[in-house]
């Protein structure tokens, strides 16, 4: 490898967090962007090709190195890391109205959830997911609330375009001319083809 | 779901279990199977196998209520008001319509856009929860906690270079000027037989004479405060021409040239 990827390994292994572009110009003001997406490139083409435990993924707007998948069980059998604690399915849907409607204030996601979320709120800035943005010009200015890089992080998402686009969900907010089209062939990018899951027992 | 704290906001008060609901009278909530009164109205949706945008009212609203009975719900406010918001859409349901000229606003119309627009979300919620969990079987390099707002740490040196330091500063410091201060009591008689020795010689006398040539601050302040009792006895006179000249001494009015 090239000294300066060599440089960027050395970086993304002892930063604790995701490095951005324009942090990695601090490391050496002679290089460019395109020669730190260039050290990027052959770095992950470096995991990817000889086969590594680990791999370069972008994320929540930099770079990081993560261990495989395929490594998580043996490596979480052995205790040598933990798994962060799941989020309950209150938390996550107050973040998918956050995710896609904020800067949000605290009555809309109520009106969307139908039920009252002050404790979620506070447990997601608390764990830094969300963050206040603002403050709203409506009556009583109420907090607007908005996702935070750390939220990409704990979804491994590079950036807020990487969720579904609201179209590309099987139901989608327009007029539909049955109750649940199949549309899952279209919700391309993720793994996860939404569907409408069955109340579970 | 499992996770047990799974929607443990929704309700006011304590969690619980359906288990216990029936029971007793308390306020008792079951959360984990449903995330909110929407959540439950999909569901019953979903199990009848309802056209969303046909909604048998009358039907899908006792089932609500039976519901909320049986899971012990029927105390949360959010589940009542819905259960009161599909019992009013039933009544208007039930209203006759009048002349199909005017048209006629279907008051499901409402209720099928929440549904919706809360279905959406969670679907987004089923999409969020499987790149969190793909993202947990990834790790990063070792979990490091954020960094602790302490005072940096000790700097690190040898006793060598500690006494170099000392040295260094005691070096830069001006040398240390130490006031000792001694009692001299002034001599007051010695003054006054000088002052004596004088006036027999001369009639008048100006006050440097009774100084030396380099005289001492006890000198001068002895002779002062003799030359000030004198004075004051009346056997000497202290006169001076103007301001800020040196004054003169003569015999007073009770010298004895003794």
């Amino acid at each position: 490898m090239d000294q300066r990827t060599r440089l960027l390994e050395a970086a993304l292994f002892a930063a604790p967090r995701p490095l951005a572009l324009d942090e990695l110009a601090v490391l050496d003001p002679e290089a460019s962007e395109d020669d730190w997406r260039r050290a990027l490139a052959e770095l992950r083409d470096h995991y990817d090709v000889e086969g590594h435990g680990v791999e370069l993924a972008e994320l929540a707007g930099g770079w990081q190195i993560l261990t495989l998948p395929l490594f998580a069980e043996a490596i979480e059998r052995a205790a040598f890391a933990e798994r962060p604690a799941r989020l309950s399915a209150a938390a996550l849907e107050v973040l998918a109205i956050v995710a896609y409607r904020q800067p949000v204030g605290r009555a809309e996601i109520e009106d969307i959830r139908g039920v009252s979320c002050g404790g979620v709120l506070r447990m997601l800035q608390e764990r830094n997911l969300i963050e206040v943005a603002g403050r709203s010009e409506g009556l009583g200015r109420p907090l607007l609330y908005a996702t935070t890089a750390q939220f990409l992080e704990l979804l491994g998402l590079a950036d807020l375009a990487a969720l579904p686009r609201t179209d590309e969900l099987s139901v989608a907010l327009r007029p539909l001319a049955a109750p649940e089209p199949e549309r899952a062939a279209a919700a391309a990018p993720a793994p996860a083809a939404p569907s409408p899951a069955p109340p579970e027992p | 779901m499992t996770g047990a704290g799974a929607g443990a906001i929704p309700a006011a008060a304590g969690a619980g279990r359906a288990a216990g609901a029936a029971s007793e009278g308390g306020f008792v909530v079951t959360l984990e199977r449903y995330s909110g009164p929407l959540d439950l109205l999909l569901a019953l949706i979903r199990r009848e196998e309802i056209d969303i945008w046909d909604i048998p009212i009358a039907r899908v609203a006792d089932q609500f209520v039976q519901v909320m009975r049986a899971l012990g719900l029927d105390e949360a406010a959010e589940y009542l008001e819905m259960a009161a918001r599909l019992l009013r859409i039933k009544a208007q349901m039930l209203l006759p319509r009048r002349g199909d000229e005017e048209p006629w606003e279907d008051p499901r119309h409402e209720l099928v856009r929440r549904l919706l627009e809360y279905q959406q979300i969670r679907e987004v919620v089923d999409w969020l929860a499987a790149a969190a969990r793909r993202r947990a079987e990834r790790y990063a390099r070792g979990w490091l906690p954020g960094p602790p707002r302490l005072p940096p740490a000790p700097p690190e040196l040898d006793l060598t270079e500690l006494m170099e330091a000392v040295e260094r500063v005691l070096a830069m410091a001006p040398d240390p000027v130490l006031f000792r201060v001694m009692p001299r009591p002034l001599d007051v008689e010695g003054a006054t037989r000088k002052i004596s020795a004088l006036l027999a010689e001369h009639e008048r006398f100006g006050w440097r004479d009774l100084l030396g040539e380099h005289p001492t601050i006890v000198d001068i302040l002895s002779a002062l405060v003799s030359l000030l009792e004198l004075a004051r006895r009346g056997t000497l006179a202290l006169a001076q021409s103007r301001p800020f000249t040196p004054f003169e001494v003569s015999r007073g009015p009770a010298y004895q040239t003794a």
